[in-house]
């Protein structure tokens, strides 16, 4: 039997399902787009069935969509304030759309597409576009206050002004790579340790067990990492907007 | 000195910045368990935050593990 050499690096491999040239553009559907696809049905299905009945005592489905909603609500309440009440369609979809991600790429076989930079990379840096254009309009040009905190002595402002400024350029980045390295990271290693249960296994099947057990509860962390960094950046995403509305 | 030892090398340099990392997910546990010893009553709030505190910490841990990759597969 031909044994193939699989890296754990083969599972990010983005392969098109529709090939779709527009002149030099490749807009193919590929699997990352079948399995965004399908998020977003889950995610449609799960709020579009769970509040069908809109009933005063919920049934199971409806309590999974009013936790996840108060859950948002409750988060951006507490950041922003009364305020943050208008950004809750965005924030809410941005968590379920990382969220979902997240978890179907623990699905056997799946394919993860937020272990891909370029997905991370767009939301964030929208989030920080979005995030800055909010505040410019909001404040106009005293939105650049931001970036000397009260209370600083003027001699310490050459020193202190381009770090916040470049710690506020690093957002977009800082947000991206988190969310993309956690999963990306989560996945190789996954990979790895089941393979290593194959090649111990094969010595009369008892030494596999131990891979196995480490298996088990690394594929429980990550779980727990997905619903976590999907947490994480909505939540920075929230703290950005209570910067950009309340400029602290 | 050939590339292929040189990455190697690197990619083991870069592993040394998630000392810094044990540190500091340390600190926040430890942190919020003791603040939990001294007032239970706040628990809620402040676990929110721990995790908060926690993912910041291991992004770092991960972005040491991106320069490692960068420099082993770059």
């Amino acid at each position: 039997m031909a044994t193939a050499e699989h890296s754990p690096l083969e599972q990010f491999e983005i392969h098109p399902i529709l090939p779709i040239t527009v002149g030099d553009l490749n807009l193919s559907f590929t699997n990352s787009s079948l399995w965004m696809a399908i998020a977003v049905l889950l995610i449609y299905g799960l709020v579009m069935l769970g509040t069908r009945h809109g009933s005063m005592v919920p049934g199971r489905l409806q309590a999974v969509v009013e936790l996840s909603y108060q859950f948002i609500a409750e988060m951006l309440g507490s950041t922003v304030g009364k305020e943050g009440r208008r950004y809750f369609p965005f924030v809410f979809t941005l968590f379920m759309f990382i969220l979902f991600g997240n978890l179907l790429g623990m699905i056997p076989g799946s394919f993860t597409y937020t272990s891909h930079i370029i997905v991370t990379f767009s939301m964030a840096i929208f989030v920080v576009t979005a995030v800055t254009v909010i505040g410019l309009i909001r404040h106009g040009f005293r939105f650049f206050s931001f970036f000397a905190p009260s209370g600083c002595p003027i001699y310490v402002m050459p020193l202190l002004v381009p770090i916040e400024v470049l710690s506020y350029l690093i957002r977009p980045i800082s947000l991206s790579v988190r969310l993309f390295v956690n999963m990306m990271a989560g996945h190789i290693m996954l990979k790895t340790f089941a393979g290593f249960i194959v090649a111990l296994g094969s010595f009369y099947v008892l030494p596999g067990v131990a891979p196995l057990a480490l298996t088990i509860g690394l594929t429980g962390l990550e779980l727990a990492i997905a619903f976590l960094q999907a947490y994480v950046f909505t939540v920075l995403t929230c703290i950005y907007l209570q910067d950009a509305i309340h400029l602290h | 000195m050939e590339i292929e030892a040189a990455r190697m090398i690197g990619a083991g340099l870069a592993a040394i910045g998630l000392a810094g990392v044990g540190v500091g997910i340390g600190n926040v546990f430890a942190t919020t368990i003791a603040t939990i010893g001294r007032n239970p009553s706040i628990q809620n709030r402040v676990a929110g935050l721990m995790w908060i505190g926690f993912a910041l910490v291991e992004a770092i841990g991960l972005f040491a593990l991106l320069v490692a990759f960068m420099v082993l597969f770059g």
